[in-house]
C-alpha cells in the first residue's frame, strides 16, 4: 500500500495550476518551515487536481452514500495467476499470501473473487480515484522531473497497513466505493489529453488490479505514455516478471526492514519484498524505494544501517531512497509524526553507508528533498515540496562535472 | 479456556472496564454474560422434521422452534418467551447467514416461523428486517429482497451502505453496516451450522462478519483474534439479543460453500443467549461427526478455531467456552 495520499474531495480539472503558480509556491520556503507555511506545503496536493470531471461518471468519492447497484460484468475479467482446485476452490497465485478461496468467496484483496470454481478480478477498468499530481509527490525523483502523472487506483489492497492513509479505498470492495468505467484506451487518452507523459498506478495497490494495469500499460505505450507502479512489492515472482518489460518504473514502499513490523504492522511479509526489488532490478526497470519512518516501530539505527546495507550490496549504492515522515492515521493515531531528527538520523545513516541518493519526504523545504551530484556534491535538481524548482542536468549528467546522475530523464 | 486466574493489574483494570461498559451500554433485554451463572445452549431436534420428504415440514419445525424458546427461557408458552426478546415498537433484525445459497443457509422455513411469533409479541413487520450482507446472497438462499413499506423487508448491506467511521477494537478496524447501526434497534442472530475451511467453523460468533466492511481482511490466523474483537465492536455487542442456529442441516467438511457430500441432516436448532457457548457446543457437534465419517479432526488440520477461546478470554469475556459452565438442553 504506498503512502501517497489520494484526496478525497473531487475538484474539476480545470483547478489544476499552471506551472507558475506551483512555482511561485516555491518562494514560501527559504529554510525549514514554520507551522503555517508546512500547512500550506502539505495542501500542494491539492493543486494536483482531481480528475474526476475529466472522467464524467465520478461524482465524487465520497463514501456517505451507498454506492447504487452496479451492473459489474464490464469490470469482471478472468484473473491472469491463480490455480484451480478440488471442489470448486482456487488458490491465488498473484501475491505470497496465496489465498485460497471457496466458490463465492474473495481474496485478502477483496476485489477478486471465485466464482463457480474460476477467479476473476472485478476491478478491471474500475478506477475509483483520479487525480493528476506531481511525478515528485509519488515519489519518483530520478524520473521525469517536474512532470505530471495522471494517477489512478481502484479499490481494494492485499495488506493491511495500519497507518494506511488512503484506508478508505484501499481497505474497501469494489462495490463500496464509487468507481467510474475507465477502460485501458481511454485511461491513456485522458492522460494525453491532460498532457500527463505518465499514468501512475497508485493510492491502493495496483497489485490488485494487476490486469488492468497491464492493460492500461500497453495501451498507454501505444501513445508514447510511459507507466510508473507505485506499490508495496508485495506481489509473486512470475506475475512481477511479466509486468516488469510493460512499465517504466516502479516504486516500492518498503515498509520497514523486519519480518516482526510486516507481520505485526503491515499484515504481509518481507521477503516478498525484498525479492522483488532484487528482480526489479536486475530486470532493469528504473526503482526508487520509500521507507516510512514510525516512531518506536521501525526507527532504530541498527534497522536503518540493515537497511541501507541491504539496498548497497543487492540493488547498488545509486537506487534512490526516500525516509518519510509518518503522519498518524488509520490505526495508528496513538503515535506521533516522526521528528525531523529521526529523519535526519536514518539519512545520515544510509548516506555513511554509501548510498548516493537519500531523500527527505514529507519535510517541505528541507536540503534533502534535492538532488545532488555525489561526485561534486553540486544541487543538480532542486525541489522544495512537490516542486522542481531548477534542474542542472544535461543528458543524464550533472551539468558541472559531467557525472552520470542514473534516472529516466527524457 | 484462556481465563488468567491471576489477572495482573492491567488485566483486572481491563475486566472491570469491560464490565462496566457491558453493564451500562447495553439495552435491559440483552443477555448479559455472567461468569457465575451457566450458559444454557438448547439444542431442540426432530428426527420427523422431514416425514416421508427431503424438505423439513413447517410445523414441526415451529414446534421445535417453540420447545426450544420456552426451554431457553424456562417459559410456560412460546410468547411468554419472544416478549423476553423483544417489545412493541422496536425494529429487530434477523441477520441470515446466506453466503453459500440454497442448501446451507439459513432456511426461509426458520425466518417465516420468527417472523410469525415476533408479530405474536407485537413487533409490527414493517419493523422487521431480515438482513445479510449482500442482495444476491438474499436472493440465492431463496429470500426475496424488498424494501417495501409496511411489509418485512429484506436487504442486504450493500442497500444501505457502510457507516463512513470506522469501529476499532483489538485488531479489527471496520465500517459497520448502517443495516446493524441503524435501522435496527436489536438483532437476533441466525447463523447456520457449518464447517469453514479457513476459520474452523462459523456459527455464532463468525455470522457477524456479514455486519462488517471488510470481513475479507479478517481470516488470518484462523479468524483468531479477529471473530472475537468483530464482536466486541459496541453496537454488535449491544443490539445482540439471541442467537438461533439452523442446524436443520449441517455440514462437517468443504464450508463456508454448500458441499452436499459433507452435509448431513441434523435436523435442529440450537439456542442461546451465549454465542461463545453455542459456538463451542456447535464445533463439538461438528468434530464428532467428522469423527464418525472418519475424518481428520479440525486440530490435526490445523485449523482449530481459537477465536472461541479467545472470545471467552478476560478481555473479550463473550461468554464461555468451559464446558463445566455451559448447561447443554436437549428438546
Amino acid at each position: 500500500m504506498p503512502s501517497e495520499l489520494h484526496s478525497p474531495e473531487p475538484q474539476t480539472i480545470d483547478a489544476l495550476p499552471p506551472d507558475s503558480a506551483l512555482s511561485s509556491l516555491t518562494s514560501l520556503v527559504e529554510v525549514l518551515p514554520d507551522r503555517r507555511t508546512f500547512l500550506k506545503l502539505a495542501a500542494l496536493p491539492c493543486f494536483s487536481a482531481c480528475a474526476a470531471s475529466c472522467l464524467g461518471e465520478l461524482p465524487g468519492f465520497s463514501l456517505n452514500a451507498a454506492p447504487p447497484p452496479e451492473e459489474d460484468s464490464r469490470f469482471v475479467v478472468e484473473a491472469q495467476f491463480y490455480d484451480k482446485l478440488q471442489y470448486k476452490k482456487t488458490r491465488c497465485k498473484l501475491c505470497p499470501r496465496e489465498c485460497v478461496i471457496d466458490d463465492r468467496e474473495r481474496g485478502y484483496c477483496g476485489v477478486r473473487e471465485n466464482r463457480g470454481g474460476s477467479y476473476y478480478s472485478l476491478v478491471h477498468s474500475r478506477v475509483c480515484a483520479a487525480h493528476i499530481d506531481p511525478i515528485e509527490k509519488k515519489p519518483l525523483f530520478h524520473f521525469f522531473p517536474g512532470t505530471v502523472a495522471f494517477s489512478i487506483a481502484t479499490a481494494g489492497c492485499n495488506v493491511n497497513c495500519k497507518m494506511c492513509q488512503n484506508w478508505d479505498i484501499s481497505q474497501s470492495r469494489p462495490e463500496q466505493v464509487r468507481s467510474a468505467y475507465v477502460p485501458p484506451k481511454d485511461l491513456a487518452t485522458l492522460a494525453q489529453q491532460n498532457r500527463c507523459p505518465s499514468i501512475a498506478y497508485t493510492y491502493s495497490e495496483p497489485v490488485v488490479f494487476y490486469e488492468y494495469m497491464r492493460d492500461a500499460a500497453d495501451a498507454a505505450h501505444a501513445l508514447g505514455i510511459k507507466s510508473v507502479v507505485i506499490s508495496g512489492g508485495f506481489i509473486q515472482q512470475d506475475p512481477l516478471k511479466k509486468l516488469c518489460p510493460g512499465v517504466d518504473a516502479i516504486k516500492i514502499d518498503l515498509k520497514a526492514f523486519s519480518e516482526k513490523y510486516y507481520k505485526e504492522i503491515v499484515n504481509g511479509e518481507l521477503k516478498p519484498v525484498l525479492d522483488a526489488l532484487v528482480t526489479i532490478r536486475k530486470l532493469g526497470v528504473w526503482n526508487e524505494i520509500v521507507y516510512l519512518v514510525i516512531p518506536t516501530l521501525n526507527d532504530s539505527d541498527t534497522e536503518f544501517r540493515a537497511l541501507a546495507q541491504w539496498v548497497k550490496t543487492n540493488l547498488g549504492s545509486d537506487v534512490p531512497v526516500h525516509f518519510s515522515r509518518f503522519h498518524p492515521e488509520y490505526l495508528l493515531k496513538n503515535l506521533p509524526p516522526t521528528p525531523l531528527e529521526t529523519l535526519e538520523r536514518a539519512k545520515s545513516i544510509a548516506d555513511a553507508e554509501g548510498l548516493h541518493y537519500v531523500y527527505l519526504g514529507n519535510i517541505p523545504g528541507h536540503p534533502a528533498e534535492s538532488t545532488y551530484c555525489p561526485k561534486c556534491k553540486r544541487v543538480v535538481i532542486e525541489r522544495i515540496g512537490f516542486t522542481v524548482r531548477e534542474i542542472h542536468l544535461r543528458k543524464g549528467e550533472c551539468e558541472y562535472c559531467q557525472q552520470i546522475i542514473p534516472g529516466v530523464w527524457q | 479456556m484462556r481465563q488468567n486466574p491471576n489477572p495482573n493489574r492491567r488485566e483486572f483494570l481491563h475486566s472491570c472496564l469491560a464490565s462496566a461498559v457491558i453493564a451500562g451500554g447495553t439495552h435491559p433485554l440483552a443477555p448479559f454474560f455472567s461468569p457465575k451463572e451457566k450458559s444454557k445452549v438448547v439444542i431442540a431436534r426432530d428426527q420427523l422434521l422431514r416425514g416421508a420428504g427431503s424438505n423439513p415440514e413447517s410445523d414441526r419445525l415451529v414446534k421445535m422452534l417453540d420447545r426450544s424458546m420456552q426451554a431457553l427461557y424456562a417459559a410456560d408458552t412460546p410468547l411468554d418467551a419472544w416478549k423476553r426478546v423483544v417489545r412493541p415498537g422496536e425494529v429487530i433484525g434477523l441477520k441470515v447467514n446466506t453466503l453459500a445459497g440454497r442448501g446451507i443457509s439459513t432456511s426461509v422455513l426458520l425466518v417465516e416461523a420468527i417472523c410469525e411469533r415476533l408479530r405474536e409479541a407485537g413487533i409490527q413487520e414493517k419493523d422487521i428486517v431480515v438482513w445479510d450482507r449482500l442482495n444476491t446472497d438474499l436472493e440465492s438462499a431463496g429470500f426475496r429482497p424488498t424494501s417495501r413499506q409496511g411489509r418485512i423487508r429484506y436487504f442486504g448491506n450493500d442497500t444501505l451502505g457502510y457507516e463512513d467511521d470506522l469501529s476499532i477494537y483489538g485488531s479489527v478496524g471496520s465500517r459497520l453496516s448502517k443495516t446493524l447501526t441503524q435501522a435496527c434497534d436489536a438483532v437476533i442472530n441466525l447463523p447456520a451450522l457449518k464447517d469453514h475451511s479457513i476459520a474452523g467453523v462459523t456459527i455464532a460468533l463468525k455470522n457477524l462478519f456479514g455486519a462488517i466492511h471488510n470481513p475479507n481482511k479478517y481470516h488470518l490466523s484462523v479468524g483468531d483474534p479477529y471473530v472475537a474483537d468483530v464482536h466486541m465492536l459496541p453496537p454488535i455487542r449491544q443490539k445482540l439479543r439471541l442467537h438461533i442456529c439452523d442446524a436443520l442441516t449441517a455440514q462437517y467438511e468443504g464450508g463456508p460453500s454448500f458441499m452436499p457430500q459433507w452435509t448431513w441432516p441434523f435436523n435442529g436448532l440450537m439456542v442461546s443467549l451465549d454465542p461463545v457457548a453455542m459456538d463451542y457446543v456447535g464445533w463439538q457437534i461438528i468434530e464428532q461427526k467428522r469423527t464418525e465419517k472418519g475424518m481428520k479432526s479440525l486440530q490435526a488440520l490445523g485449523r482449530v478455531p481459537n477465536y472461541i477461546s479467545t472470545a471467552a478470554d478476560v478481555q473479550h469475556q463473550l461468554g464461555t467456552n468451559d464446558p463445566r459452565h455451559i448447561q447443554q438442553v436437549e428438546v
